[in-house]
This record gives C-alpha cells, sequence and structure tokens, in this order.
C-alpha cells in the first residue's frame, strides 16, 4: 500500500525542505534518471519534463496530513514550501521502506537553481540524441530561457557528477 | 501535384455520434486512416474497463482519433485567414492530431504498470519506424515523420501547432470528454463545443479565449471535474482495473516460475521479460487479451483462474473508504488475517489512490508547472482564466483525494462464521 508514496516522503525526509513545485518536478525526474527507483511518469510540457502524476501524488500526502505546503507570495508569483509532518514520518518509520540512499544527490541539485534544473531536465529528456543535437533541442524548445554555452557546459558536467551516462 | 497537397476527388466523411460529421479531403489523412496501425485502434477501447460500469463505453480509440482530427480541422478553418497562423503547419496539425494516441495498447493503463511500457514511446516508435505510417509521412517530406512525433511529443518548435493537440484546452480533451459522456450515457461532460471554437484565436505562442467566450470555457472545466469523479474514477471501474493488473502481475510471476501453462502465452512473452519488439506490441490488441483470459479461467493455478473468471464474468471486488493514514495498522493486521485465512493479500488486498490515474486538473499555471488558459482581454492584455473566473478559481484550488480498499467479499464471506479470523475481518471492514 501507498508504495511510490513512501518512495516520495523518503525523498521530502532527505530534503528537509524543499521550495518551489518545479524544483520539485526536476528533482524527481533527475533521480529518475540517476535510476532511483521513482516511478512517476513524465511528459514533455512547456516547461520541461512534468509529472501529473507526481502533482497528484503530493497532493495526496498533503490530504493525508504528511506533508505539509505553504504557500508565500514571492514578487509577481506565488511559491510553495514543502516539509514533511510528524505524522509523516510516523509513517516512514512503519513502513520500512528499502530506499537507496538519495542525500549526496539531493545536495548537489539544491545547490544550484531551479532554472538551471530546468536545464538539466530538459537535456536528460533528450538523452538518446547526440550531444550537438540535444543543445540544438534545448535552445529550440526552450529559446526563451536564453540559456548561454556556459551554462549548458555547466549542465553537461553536472550530468557527469550525478553519475548519468551519455 | 505534390502528395502533400494532393486533395481526394470527392470529399469522404464518416457519420460521427458526437461531430456528426467527419470530413477528409487530404490524400494523405486518407491513406493514413487505412493503415493497419490506425486500424488496429478499433480493437482498443477507448475507456478501457469502463464498460463494467456503463455498458455503452465500448468505444474505441479509432473513434476518438477520427474525432480529435476533425476538431483540429473545424479549429484550423477558423484559423485560415488569421495572421498568427502559418498555413504551411496545417497538415502537419491535422496528421498530429490523427495520429496522437496511435501508440495505445490494450488496457493501456494497467499494461504500462505491470510491464513498464509508455504509449507515448510507442507512438513514436510506430511513426518513426518501419511502418506503414511511417512510410505515407516520408512521402509528404523525408522530415516529415519526425515532426509529427515531435508535436505529439511537445518537442516541436512551433509551440502554438502543440497547443492545439495538447494543451489545457486542446482538440484531444474536447473530443473524448463528449465522446465519453455520449457513449457513457451520463449527463455531464457536455459543453458548447462550437462556442469555444468561435472564440479560440491564435495568438504568438499559444491557442487563446477571447474574453467574452469566458463561460463556454467554464462550462468545459467543469465538464472535465465531473468526468473524472462520475466517470474516470468510479470505484466499479477502479475495482475491475484492480483485477486486471493482478491477473497480469500473476501471470508474470508465473512465466518467471517456469509455470508450464496449457496454452503457451506467445503473445504475452515478450511483455512478461519487459522487452516486446514494435511487431511484438502491434500484435498484441483487446481481443487477443480476452482471448487468454477465457483460456487461464481454466488453467491449474487457483489465483490466476479465479482472478480471470471474476474479470470475463464481472465478479468484482467490493470497496470500502479507506485512509491509509489513520487505518494503517488495520491494513498491517488485516494483511496478516488474510493470509492465515489462506487468501493471498499480494493479489486479494488492494489500496487504489486517486492519484493512480493520473489527471489533469485544471492548473492556473503558478510556480511555471504548466501554461494555463489564457482569456484575451478587449484591450489585447492575457489574464489567466482562474483570475477572471470564480467557478474556476473554486475547482483549481487545493483537489480532493480519494483511496479507497478492494477485497473479495465472497472469500470472506466463504469462512467459517465461527471463525475468529472472518470476525475480526469484518470487524474492520465494516468499521
Amino acid at each position: 500500500m501507498l508504495q511510490e508514496h513512501a518512495k516520495l516522503i523518503t525523498f521530502f525526509s532527505e530534503c528537509k525542505e524543499l521550495v518551489g513545485r518545479k524544483r520539485l518536478q526536476k528533482m524527481i525526474y533527475i533521480l529518475k534518471k540517476c535510476q532511483f527507483p521513482f516511478s512517476e511518469r513524465y511528459q514533455f510540457h512547456f516547461y520541461g519534463p512534468y509529472s501529473e502524476e507526481l502533482t497528484l501524488r503530493v497532493q495526496e500526502l498533503i490530504n493525508l496530513g504528511f506533508l505539509q505546503e505553504e504557500k508565500e507570495k514571492k514578487s509577481g508569483y506565488y511559491q510553495y514550501r514543502y516539509t514533511l509532518t510528524g505524522e509523516g514520518e510516523k509513517f516512514l518509520d512503519h513502513y520500512n521502506l528499502d530506499m537507496p540512499n538519495m542525500d549526496e544527490h539531493i545536495e548537489k541539485m539544491s545547490e544550484t537553481s531551479s532554472r538551471f534544473l530546468e536545464l538539466v531536465s530538459t537535456m536528460l529528456f533528450f538523452e538518446g540524441m547526440p550531444k550537438e543535437e540535444v543543445e540544438e533541442k534545448v535552445l529550440t524548445v526552450k529559446k526563451k530561457q536564453n540559456y548561454t554555452s556556459e551554462e549548458l557546459q555547466q549542465a553537461w558536467n553536472f550530468i557527469g557528477d550525478m553519475g548519468i551516462q551519455h | 501535384m505534390s502528395y502533400q497537397s494532393e486533395q481526394l476527388r470527392e470529399e469522404k466523411v464518416f457519420k460521427d455520434p458526437v461531430h456528426r460529421y467527419v470530413h477528409v479531403r487530404d490524400r494523405v489523412i486518407w491513406d493514413l486512416i487505412g493503415t493497419p496501425e490506425f486500424q488496429r485502434l478499433r480493437r482498443i477501447k477507448q475507456l478501457g474497463t469502463s464498460f463494467y460500469t456503463f455498458h455503452g463505453a465500448e468505444h474505441s480509440r479509432f473513434n476518438h482519433s477520427l474525432g480529435v482530427y476533425e476538431i483540429v480541422r473545424r479549429i484550423l478553418e477558423n484559423f485560415k485567414e488569421h495572421p498568427d497562423w502559418n498555413e504551411d503547419e496545417r497538415l502537419l496539425c491535422l496528421t498530429a492530431g490523427l495520429l496522437h494516441d496511435l501508440g495505445h495498447g490494450p488496457y493501456s493503463h494497467s499494461f504500462e504498470k505491470v510491464f513498464n511500457l509508455d504509449h507515448e514511446d510507442y507512438t513514436r516508435e510506430i511513426i518513426l519506424g518501419d511502418t506503414s505510417v511511417n512510410r505515407i509521412l516520408k512521402r509528404v517530406d523525408p522530415k516529415f515523420p519526425q515532426n509529427v512525433a515531435d508535436v505529439i511529443g511537445k518537442t516541436y518548435s512551433n509551440k502554438l501547432v502543440v497547443s492545439i493537440i495538447s494543451s489545457q484546452i486542446d482538440a484531444d480533451r474536447m473530443d473524448y470528454l463528449q465522446r465519453d459522456a455520449y457513449f457513457t450515457g451520463v449527463s455531464y461532460g457536455h459543453f458548447d463545443m462550437e462556442r469555444i471554437l468561435r472564440v479560440m484565436r491564435p495568438m504568438d505562442e499559444q491557442v487563446v479565449i477571447k474574453a467574452t467566450g469566458m463561460h463556454a470555457v467554464e462550462d468545459y472545466i467543469m465538464s472535465r471535474y465531473q468526468m473524472y469523479w462520475q466517470v474516470y474514477f468510479h470505484p466499479v471501474t477502479r475495482s475491475s482495473e484492480v483485477i486486471l493488473t493482478k491477473i497480469l502481475h500473476r501471470a508474470k510471476h508465473l512465466y518467471e516460475q517456469n509455470y508450464k501453462f496449457k496454452l503457451a502465452p506467445l503473445h504475452f512473452e515478450s511483455f512478461f521479460k519487459e522487452a516486446p519488439t514494435l511487431e511484438d506490441y502491434l500484435k498484441l490488441d483487446e481481443s487477443i487479451v480476452m482471448y487468454y483470459f477465457q483460456i487461464w479461467k481454466d488453467e491449474d493455478d487457483e489465483i490466476l483462474s479465479d482472478l480471470c473468471n471474476r474479470f470475463v464474468n464481472r465478479h468484482l471486488f467490493k470497496y470500502i473508504e479507506f485512509n491509509p493514514n489513520h487505518q494503517f495498522e488495520q491494513w498491517m493486521e488485516l494483511h496478516k488475517l488474510f493470509t492465515e485465512a489462506g487468501i493471498n493479500p499480494d493479489y486479494y488486498l488492494e489500496v487504489d489512490s486517486s492519484s493512480d490515474l493520473p489527471y489533469d486538473f485544471y492548473r492556473p499555471g503558478e510556480d511555471e508547472e504548466r501554461l494555463p488558459i489564457h482569456l484575451v482581454m478587449k484591450n489585447d492584455e492575457l489574464r489567466e482564466l482562474s483570475r477572471e473566473s470564480d467557478i474556476v478559481e473554486a475547482i483549481s484550488g487545493k483537489k480532493r483525494t480519494d483511496h479507497k480498499l478492494y477485497f473479495p467479499s465472497d472469500f470472506i464471506e466463504a469462512l467459517s462464521d465461527d471463525s475468529h479470523i472472518k470476525k475480526r475481518i469484518l470487524e474492520i471492514l465494516e468499521g
């Protein structure tokens, strides 16, 4: 029961605190690409890989009282802050889930911006293509972001650091 | 005349219960409809196991695909003279609308979950691989198959083309809501599509809605919301999906244990190994799946036989509301009691959650999640729909979620009345 939810609770527990829905979406996507056993299905949307399944599952965690979501007003937009509740921690203790440790990967991603994670996840979405084609595709589908060649190179380095083969 | 612009001598029409007629004039579209890959969609039901709940819901992905094509065709008729629309993209847009669901397999939802598949990957493979569809698309232009795949995969450079096929108000949703409402016979799901088509405008990279059409869009959003809870997430349909999923798990498990099936499951073997080729994938449709289920009813394995009997004869699991947070200990206890009673909980006890059936509620796009529906005001300013509409705002906030526990009540009834196991199981299930 709720095995996929339990994996997400483990993720939130290792994050301690997470700010931003976009960041959440991209982090789980990148962790999937690092072979962590998340099952949420992703599709490409205007802002890169996006999982409706993940959005719904997170909503369920909130409704069950395992996760707290706070809406914060920023200049011109809202952002969301996620923290695991005591109930969530208790559930995880009961569950005894066998999940590989994600600390190191989460820490690396936490040091980067959402914009950068969006770039990395979009590059990973096209992973079957040669590097040059990936870059061309990213610049086409995300032309409004105006990613520079330095950012692209940093993203390739990051993908390598995360242990993802390309 | 090039193949790309070739028109049929006479327009072909398909009688359609939702749109009255589906009109085809382009040779390319007509040829695509005739391919084996597209005809296969006649043997894949649009709503999977919903026919166990709504007996009329036997319509196919073939019907829906033609419907999406027809809506795209009507949208583009309205866009024809508009300066923001490039008429060179017309055939690409129509083709993507027609082929957008080409990779769906039998009972997609359960198959994808058990065998770790993604129908979108197969849509792409059918379009780009060695298929009749690919040969037709290549005759248009060598790059055309890739462009079609990119539109369907939402990675095509012209976002306006993508948003006609796939956005929060698109041809796909407008067809399935009306078609599913028609075939299930429910009274929700209806909205004024003609009005929406009249107020749609191409603008920059997206389709926007003229502000005067807001109420028609409100109706569309409401119908999505109601169809989800009343049709797509109906607990009886979910019960049949639970059983279907358990059958596939059991058959896979038996195959991995070298169990000798009375009839070798040739069509399933590559699925059990989680490596079906495109050829294997295209061979398996719902008529084949039902054939195997009929045969498996008489298998020696009691679990597989019982589950297939349940599915074929609609002898479904019962369900109760369940809160996994407050009832976690009861769940553990039920697991133990079922095992003691000789009922394997891995196949006969299941909690099903609303997120198991991803459904796109309308989202206003906060924090850049998804592109919202934009209204274009008199001064050409764009306003996000939920900021103008109180109704939409009310249903795009916190989402209702739902968990149910499924179990075979007949197995529990059959336990001895004196048994403390039966008493305790009933105590938990009856609250």
